[in-house]
């Protein structure tokens, strides 16, 4: 199965990704994954929250304003898209993500049909 | 003859469902499917026991039967060949070994995980709501109708319904694994599966609002599901511990009710009421799991059931011991509710005050905001101290949270003791 894997925090790890993909606690959950035979299909750094742009279409109108969909503390910095045999395995991993340890990963099955 | 058949088939029903159905989910994948031919089992079970007699094997009988009715299923279903040829080769596997183990421990000793054990796993697992986590172990395990579930937990049947439908999506779409976790994630998941069992248990025991009979139903089924885990996990202790638990307390079961079905505190119960047999059993149990000497808090809840169910009279109790383990188990588990019970041991085992003095710092902490237990061990204590107008006070802001109408009775019968003058020859 598929699963994304959405990175969140406080915003508070300014790193970008080129910084982050050679962060060694970033090796390691690579490695980790190679390890457990699950895949790595892609995955992203976004910019911060105050970059995003939000944009609605109501009877014809496209309102667009600023920052994110919902303002919380936690914000999506960035994903995984990975590929194991089972919700166990994806948590595993989301677990063992380095941001796990201060924000939060919301694990979501990708809708296969 | 029918009633026999009646009788065989209902305790088929109770020995059995839970092994069905686990059987068949790890078949098909399919827990509606699981379910529907189980049921269809019983059904054909009923007709065909009352005219040909029991079956030697009963559980084998309804296993095959079953088998034999998912199978139909899914050859009518177009997409279903390739799950067919699985229950095929399942069925194959099977007919080289016994067809039915003769019992669990044969299992557990053989060293392949029981499906029911993969099922409980399954039922708890932590992405799981844990409304629904209850649910469907009661359903899928233990055989409780959606109705019955909906009444034991005072919901409308078509919410309990969708509850269960939801939580059977989420474990297919989620890809929630049928099995047993693996050993490095075992001690996180089985806490999730004892915390299910005992809050099906107290679900039932305290019975915080009507529907008595099916309540006491909840306790039965917990205590059962609980027999199983120890049967099919004979290493973990905390299993063993939770399990003596809950036969202690509900071998008080009788006694905490009079006859009028109000509250009987520990303290006035009828010892001569409690089952002995089940006290015996569980203190059996506890102590075989802590000669392991790998504690929990299961198992120090249970050593402090113990120390009541063990003593002759409450002047007999060991007090003192009660508020060592209190100690032990706010160490591993720290929490207000540990603390107020703790306050009850201290005074108990000879200083009111020194109880009351913990009793007082929860009030002040703010919290237990609202927990109806706290006033009334406040309201306990002061009278204990002979300090009747505050203890009404409490009796009286007690009352004002309690939610049966027998513990209203209790209160009551206190509040009035407290303010009517009478002999203070009682503690």
């Amino acid at each position: 199965m598929r699963y994304m894997l959405m990175i969140c925090d406080d915003e508070s790890d300014s790193r970008g990704p080129l910084e982050l993909v050679r962060a060694p606690e970033h090796v390691a959950w690579i490695d980790y994954l190679d390890r457990r035979g699950i895949t790595f299909l892609d995955g992203a750094r976004l910019r911060r929250s105050t970059d995003a742009t939000t944009v609605r279409s109501r009877n014809g109108e496209t309102l667009v304003s600023d920052g994110p969909f919902a303002e919380t503390k936690e914000q999506v910095g960035g994903f995984a898209l990975i590929e194991c045999d089972h919700l166990d395995d994806a948590v595993e991993a989301a677990a063992r993500h380095p941001f796990a340890a201060h924000g939060v990963v919301e694990v979501r099955p990708v809708w296969d049909e | 003859m029918s009633g026999t058949a009646d009788q065989a088939v209902a305790a088929a029903f109770r020995e059995s469902w839970g092994q069905i159905v686990a059987t068949l989910i790890g078949a098909t994948g399919d827990w509606d499917l699981a379910e529907e031919s189980a049921q269809d089992a019983f059904t054909a079970a009923l007709d065909a026991w009352s005219r040909h007699g029991v079956p030697d094997r009963p559980g084998a009988w309804l296993t095959s039967v079953a088998r034999n009715r998912a199978t139909d299923v899914l050859r009518r279903r177009a997409l279903g060949v390739a799950k067919l040829r699985e229950v095929a080769m399942a069925e194959r596997d099977r007919d080289a070994e016994p067809a039915e183990p003769a019992d669990v421990d044969e299992v557990a000793a053989s060293g392949v995980p029981d499906d029911r054990l993969r099922l409980i796993f399954t039922c708890c697992h932590p992405a799981l709501p844990l409304d629904a986590q209850v649910a469907l172990t009661l359903r899928t395990l233990a055989g409780l109708s959606t109705a019955e579930i909906a009444r034991a937990f005072l919901v409308p049947e078509p919410t309990m319904a969708q509850r269960l439908v939801r939580a059977k999506r989420k474990i297919r779409n989620a890809g929630i694994p049928y099995r047993v976790p693996p050993a490095r994630l075992l001690p996180q998941r089985i806490k999730a599966v004892l915390g299910v069992l005992y809050l099906l248990f107290n679900e039932g025991y305290s019975a915080t609002s009507g529907a008595e009979l099916v309540r006491h139903e909840l306790t039965a089924e917990a205590i059962r599901l609980a027999r199983l885990l120890v049967t099919l996990m004979p290493e973990d202790c905390e299993a063993a511990g939770l399990l003596a638990l809950m036969l202690m307390h509900d071998a008080r079961q009788d006694a905490r009710l009079n006859e009028l079905g109000d509250l009987v505190t520990l303290e006035d119960q009828d010892r001569s009421r409690w089952d002995f047999g089940k006290i015996t059993e569980a203190v059996a149990i506890l102590k075989n799991a802590m000669q392991r000497a790998r504690p929990g808090p299961y198992q120090i809840q249970a050593a402090i059931a113990a120390c009541h169910a063990t003593a002759s009279d409450a002047a007999d109790t060991d007090w003192g011991q009660i508020a060592a383990l209190y100690e032990r188990l706010a160490d591993l588990l720290p929490s207000p509710v540990v603390e107020l019970n703790r306050a009850v041991a201290v005074a108990m085992a000879g200083s009111p005050a020194a109880g009351l003095a913990i009793v007082d710092s929860l009030v002040q902490s703010r919290s237990l905001p609202d927990y109806r237990l706290l006033p009334a061990v406040r309201a306990d204590l002061l009278r204990r101290l002979h300090r009747l107008d505050e203890a009404a006070v409490c009796y009286r802001e007690a009352l004002s949270l309690a939610s049966t109408d027998s513990e209203q009775r209790f209160l009551l019968r206190r509040l009035r003791e407290t303010t009517t003058p009478g002999p203070p020859g009682y503690t």
